[in-house]
């Protein structure tokens, strides 16, 4: 895990001995920025190997969660039952409907993907974990949102859907026949936290970067022309020189395989 | 490099890598637009279902029958809300698993008591109706016992009528079984039974269970359910109604119901939910499962996605 | 309000099914898997455009 350089005293514009009555605040900062090695926040370069359609399939997702997000306002506006009576209301419902399935079909996709590409290496098992927690999420989002239709499909799923939640003991909190708090998991509490979930998985990809291909020997153990950064006395590129470093003191790349 | 998720040995850090010029903004932002369109133009050709619900008066209209069957049988005890258990009432004792009942554990949380809140109660307030209201009387002056007999004998009658019709059931002591049946008909079919099992005691009514567990407790629902598919034992938790896809990716769980044990099981809900949720804990953790975790070096599908690299 | 009435007594046909065994899918559905099957193929095996630049950093 890298450190932001101004742990290093020599370096920092704080003295070591004032550290430890750091604000809250510059805590926070500094733990804010340590997330993502610098300028891997947004970066508009990748490695070398991000090259294949399968990659898009996560930018997809996001792009068809914004779809539903705005769509799904739309029908706020109306509110619960607008749509069976405005077209304009049964067009943004249908938006609504078919980017819910481009977002499962997009995320499907991303997650075999990711399963064949075994994407969880290198320290990446939450990337995954988080992953998987949205997907589960994202099902429970829009299990609400087909309850919340006041439809016959409300009615049928409502009183079919009951019975597995009652027979766990969540159904006695979580009551699928109640439009009104159907209503309110559906557009404000899953939504924050599917959102939040998403928003935890995609700074892990961004702090641990996109996963090396299998087999993939160590760039750094080949005999490198001198990195022009790395002067005597001035820190690597963050992200680099911890781990690099901690390569040279091994060895070789390639421990065995399972 | 990192020590990493076991299995795989060190992988090395993915900044330590050669890269190549790739936007990602503009990525998003192509993506954004090709999801827009297709979802736009999926919506202008396919628009989306939208079977209006099924009412209490429409229910009165198409299937008379099952309403009179359904409100004898809230009376007898014997429909499925009458004998549910917790969390409406404690009728039974709930789904197990071996040893384990989740479903007792909170109690009775949405208390329902289905002969009084969907049949009685709602009955009663018909003052102007004589038949009605001396019906309810003389229910309520009878002992236990006896409104059990009644209520029985006539929902068992109506089982035996030809096409169930209350009209042509043969005669015998139902007491005023019939005829708060009847009246619970003329309440339906006037529209108004939803507004006394939401908003009677409420004012604002946003809570349908007890209209909803009415309506479940007859067969029109889960008919109109079946001729679309939607049945358990159909893979209905899978479909949608009318020619829409529906959600395919609950495949696994639709999937079990259709299997022994839990096809003929009672307690099939609670064992379908355990198993799904073991395996769903088991996919979260796949990077940390010994033999799943590094499955897919043999499966050998990544050779297709890093083919243009040199190893 | 009519249009609802007159949906209700006669209802949507529902969609054609495809039955293999004790599988039963709707086409719909069956369209759809098959579908994202094929993306998933073409995404592996199409090409993906090579980088503008040719840098090496």
């Amino acid at each position: 895990m890298s450190r932001p350089s101004t742990s290093d005293p020599s370096l920092g514009s704080e003295p070591a001995a004032r550290r430890g009555r750091d604000t809250w605040t510059a805590a926070l900062t500094r733990w804010v920025e340590g997330l993502v090695p610098k300028g891997q926040w947004l970066p508009d370069r990748q490695p070398v190997y991000v090259a294949s359609w399968i990659y898009v399939f996560g930018v997809a997702c996001l792009a068809s969660l914004v779809v539903i997000i705005a769509s799904g306002l739309v029908l706020t506006l109306g509110g619960v039952t607008w749509w069976h009576s405005s077209t304009v209301g049964h067009f943004f419902n249908s938006v609504h409907l078919w980017s819910v399935e481009l977002f499962f079909a997009t995320m499907v996709i991303h997650l075999w993907g990711k399963f064949f590409m075994a994407s969880w290496r290198g320290n990446r098992g939450l990337t995954w974990a988080t992953g998987a927690l949205a997907f589960f999420g994202s099902l429970g989002t829009a299990f609400t949102g087909y309850l919340i239709q006041t439809n016959f499909d409300s009615q049928w799923i409502s009183t079919q859907a009951k019975d597995g939640l009652n027979a766990a003991g969540f159904g006695a909190y979580f009551n699928v026949m109640n439009l009104g708090q159907m209503v309110l998991w559906h557009v404000s509490l899953l939504p924050l936290v599917v959102g939040g979930i998403v928003a935890v998985h995609i700074v892990l990809v961004r702090r641990r970067g996109v996963a090396p291909p299998i087999g993939a020997a160590d760039p750094t153990t080949s005999l490198p022309a001198p990195d022009p950064e790395a002067t005597l006395g001035a820190p690597a590129p963050e992200g680099r020189r911890t781990e690099s470093a901690s390569v040279r003191t091994v060895g070789s790349s390639q421990g065995p395989g399972a | 490099m990192s020590r990493g998720t076991g299995g795989w040995g060190p992988t090395p850090d993915s900044h330590a890598f050669p890269t190549r010029r790739y936007d990602l903004v503009k990525e998003f932002v192509i993506a954004l637009g090709v999801v827009t369109v297709l979802c736009v133009v999926a919506a202008l050709v396919f628009s989306s279902p939208d079977e209006p619900a099924i009412s209490l008066q429409q229910w009165a209209r198409q299937a008379p029958a099952d309403v009179v069957a359904t409100a004898a049988g809230e009376l007898a005890g014997t429909t499925t809300s009458a004998g549910y258990g917790p969390p409406y009432n404690t009728a039974a004792e709930g789904q197990t698993l071996g040893p384990v009942n989740l479903q007792k554990l909170p109690g009775v949380t949405l208390p329902v008591e289905p002969a009084k809140d969907f049949v009685l109660d709602p009955v009663r307030t018909l003052v102007g109706d004589t038949a009605a209201t001396t019906a309810v009387r003389v229910w309520e002056a009878a002992s236990a016992d006896q409104q059990q007999a009644w209520a029985t004998a006539y929902a068992d009658a109506l089982a035996k009528a030809p096409d169930g019709d209350p009209a042509k059931v043969a005669s015998g002591d139902y007491g005023p079984v019939p005829a708060i049946a009847a009246a619970e008909l003329r309440l339906a079919d006037s529209g108004a039974l939803e507004g006394l099992l939401t908003s009677r005691t409420s004012f604002f009514g946003v809570d349908s269970t007890k209209a909803l567990l009415l309506l479940a407790d007859g067969t029109h629902l889960e008919d109109a359910a079946r001729a679309q598919n939607l049945g358990g034992d159909q893979w209905g938790i899978m479909n949608e109604t009318g020619n829409y896809p529906g959600q395919p990716w609950l495949w696994l769980y639709s999937l079990w119901y259709q299997v022994p044990p839990f096809s003929t099981s009672d307690n099939a809900d609670i064992g379908v939910w355990a198993l799904m949720i073991l395996l769903s804990i088991g996919f979260v953790c796949i990077p940390w499962i010994p033999g799943l975790r590094t499955l897919p070096r043999h499966l050998g599908v990544h050779r297709l996605v890093w083919r243009t690299q040199r190893r | 309000m009519m249009t609802q009435l007159l949906a209700v007594s006669q209802p949507v046909p529902a969609g054609p099914v495809v039955q293999w065994g004790w599988v039963t899918i709707t086409v719909a559905n069956l369209v759809v898997i098959l579908a994202m099957i094929l993306i998933f193929v073409l995404a592996l095996v199409l090409p993906f455009p090579a980088p503008r630049e040719d840098e090496d950093r």
